[in-house]
């Protein structure tokens, strides 16, 4: 009976993650594969919030739930797929699909084995929230935040070109 | 082409100007005027309470009147039915017995008067065409019915109510 | 059992105020469906709803319980579960908004202090952001499940208006949060309370969150996810009964919400001038500032009736370049300046 409250939640939230993230891979409709996957990024905020990351977990639904996935819902519902209209994939392709993402599972699995992990201690940090978020984005890490700000930047300015040819 | 009144404008097709760009300045001109008729007299009539009155010349439904004994004016010639022309009104004429010169002026008189209200367009023509003022146009309209026979408008529909009944 | 060192009096008070929260919007959505059928007849010199009951106040339960009583059509090509969640997404979004917003300051009932908001998260602002842009889920969903291409353009046109007018509305936040410095809605409140409106500070990014707050509650003159006259209805085509309640109710909630917030955040929320030189009892102040909130929120939902009723609906490609070309560049603008400004004040 040692389960506190923090343990029950996690364990619902991570139980609805891998349900939903399966329900992913294993649906045969893109639209409910997209839904699934927002499932699946709602419980990760979850996660998030556990940890108390509060700002991750909020920025998190705002950019993928609320941006990405509605320009991927949008298009999974222009293009109109049902599954009978899918053609067949070869065989040979599901093996190569299957192989390359068990490949991909060893190599996570062999990366976090040893790897140490504070953010799961028992004591929360208060890294997460806003304040001190910000405190370290924009003094420690100033120079890497400025370089990915400039790849957003460059990739916009490619999408305007991209845009502009007839 | 000679205008027929002073008041035509060509359309202006200039370009618009930064401030009409900006839309804010027409948009807070628009919504003045809308505010401003929150507080304007409302040009509803609440129905059941409130009637609208009518015109002196309106021509509403249908009265057959009577002279001033009490007897019925008309005498079935079928001359409002010829004039009709929605051709709303049918009647059959029959022949008055001895003994009911109290009930009906002339010898022949309308067993059966009908005008159909849906057909009628209440032009007047059957007020105008009736040689025995026998026909009226009254100050109402048609009440709201369920049905389409509900409109037919029969002779006990029509008839005035007996001056001589009425006094007792 | 860990469960049971809960704090017993903290759930139950936050259960009641949710209720209380939840009640309210539900009534004041309610009401605002009566309001804006008065404000458009007395603008358009009409009379408006009088038959049920003085003054027609109790046409919202004649709506409601018509929309109750009525035949629930499903199409029969449409998906099922999609055509049933729709609405519900939608009804939540629109119910969830209003657990950051402080109604009022604190209550002191039996020596406990009871705050009048229900979660004072240090991510406020954001958390409104985040719910606000999972509204469009709705619409897009029970668009496309009713398997009408006429739905399915209003909720292709829905998307492409919420995603591009959450953009400026963010830019004009990111100037105000530059000004107040916090991301938690008390707290923006109470510098109000102790200083002067942001509004005075902020006018253009208060213009730019009220165009954008019309937006995103698709309102007239950015009703075109549910054009009538142009897609036979928009995005709720296919409803029928309550579930066409729940998107038409959703709007009204989405409309109480934005103007509680627009309140909030620019018009000092619960505070009102003097509230602390009044010398009344705190208790007294709390009411006072709750019905002050409720107030400026009555006036904003009023002006959303107001705007409706003159303003034309917009056109697809203005609306896209009001978006895009006008409204960002001025968010950002007003932003630049703001920093430009605070920084000079600092030094």
């Amino acid at each position: 009976m040692g389960m506190s409250i923090q343990q029950i939640i996690f364990m619902v939230l991570s139980v609805i993650a891998l349900v939903s993230a399966l329900g992913v891979v294993l649906s045969k409709n893109p639209v409910t594969s997209v839904l699934c996957l927002i499932v699946t990024f709602f419980t990760i905020a979850g996660h998030y919030i556990m940890m108390n990351a509060q700002f991750l977990a909020v920025v998190h639904i705002i950019v993928y739930a609320g941006a990405i996935m509605v320009l991927f819902l949008y298009v999974m519902m222009l293009m109109n797929m049902n599954a009978d209209l899918e053609p067949q994939k070869r065989n040979w392709l599901k093996y190569a699909g299957a192989i390359s993402g068990g490949a991909l599972l060893v190599v996570l699995v062999a990366a976090l084995r040893d790897a140490s992990m504070p953010a799961l201690s028992p004591q929360s940090t208060d890294i997460g929230l806003i304040k001190n978020l910000g405190q370290t984005l924009f003094k420690q890490y100033v120079v890497p935040f400025e370089v990915s700000s400039i790849l957003f930047l460059s990739a916009m300015v490619g999408a305007v070109v991209i845009g502009k040819k007839d | 082409m000679q205008a027929l009144t002073n008041r035509a404008k060509a359309v202006d097709r200039s370009p618009m100007t930064f401030m009409e760009k900006m839309y804010i300045p027409a948009i807070a001109k628009g919504m003045g005027i809308t505010f401003k008729h929150i507080f304007k007299r409302k040009a509803t009539v609440s129905f059941p309470e409130q009637k609208r009155d009518f015109s002196p010349v309106f021509r509403g439904l249908h009265v057959l009147n009577r002279d001033e004994e009490g007897r019925e004016r008309c005498t079935a010639c079928g001359l409002c039915a010829v004039a009709c022309p929605a051709e709303a009104i049918t009647m059959e004429a029959a022949e008055r017995k001895p003994g009911e010169e109290n009930l009906y002026r002339e010898e022949k008189y309308a067993a059966k008067y009908e005008i159909n209200m849906l057909r009628c367009i209440f032009c007047g023509f059957c007020e105008e065409a009736c040689p025995k003022d026998a026909i009226y146009m009254s100050e109402t309209f048609a009440p709201s019915n369920y049905e389409r026979k509900g409109f037919i408008y029969g002779k006990d529909d029509l008839l005035i109510p007996d001056p001589k009944e009425q006094g007792k | 059992m860990t469960l049971l060192s809960i704090d017993w009096f903290f759930i139950i008070e936050k259960v009641l105020l949710i209720s209380v929260v939840l009640v309210l919007s539900l009534v004041v959505a309610m009401y605002s469906t009566w309001g804006e059928r008065k404000v458009a007849a007395w603008i358009q010199d009409r009379l408006g709803p009088n038959r049920a009951g003085p003054m027609g106040l109790l046409q919202p339960l004649a709506d409601g319980g018509k929309l109750f009583f009525k035949e629930e059509i499903i199409p029969t090509n449409a998906n099922k579960f999609l055509f049933i969640l729709g609405p519900s997404i939608a009804m939540m979004v629109a119910c969830m908004t209003s657990a950051v917003i402080p109604w009022g300051d604190t209550l002191v009932i039996a020596g406990h202090p009871v705050s009048l908001q229900v979660a004072d998260v240090n991510i406020g602002v954001l958390f409104i952001f985040g719910v606000v842009s999972m509204g469009v889920y709705g619409i897009m969903i029970g668009g496309w499940a009713s398997n009408n291409k006429y739905s399915l353009m209003a909720s292709v046109r829905a998307a492409s208006q919420i995603i591009s007018y959450e953009l400026p509305m963010g830019l004009a936040l990111i100037a105000l949060l530059m000004l107040t410095g916090t991301l938690s809605l008390k707290e923006i409140v109470e510098q109000q309370r102790h200083g002067l409106w942001n509004v005075v500070y902020q006018p253009l990014g208060f213009f730019i969150f009220l165009i954008c707050a019309f937006a995103e509650c698709n309102r007239t003159p950015f009703d075109l996810p549910e054009a009538e006259n142009e897609l036979n209805g928009g995005y709720h085509l296919e409803y029928s009964s309550m579930k066409l309640g729940f998107f038409l109710f959703a709007e009204y909630i989405n409309m109480f919400i934005s103007s509680a917030l627009i309140a909030t955040m620019y018009f000092g929320g619960y505070a009102f001038p003097y509230m602390d030189s009044l010398g009344l009892n705190p208790n007294m102040v709390t009411i006072l500032g709750f019905l002050a909130l409720f107030l400026k929120t009555l006036f904003f939902i009023f002006f959303f009736m107001w705007v409706r009723w003159t303003i034309p609906r917009f056109r697809y490609d203005q609306l896209m370049r009001l978006g895009w070309k006008v409204l960002i560049p001025l968010a950002l603008a007003n932003m630049l300046i703001t920093g430009a400004v605070i920084l000079a004040r600092q030094h």
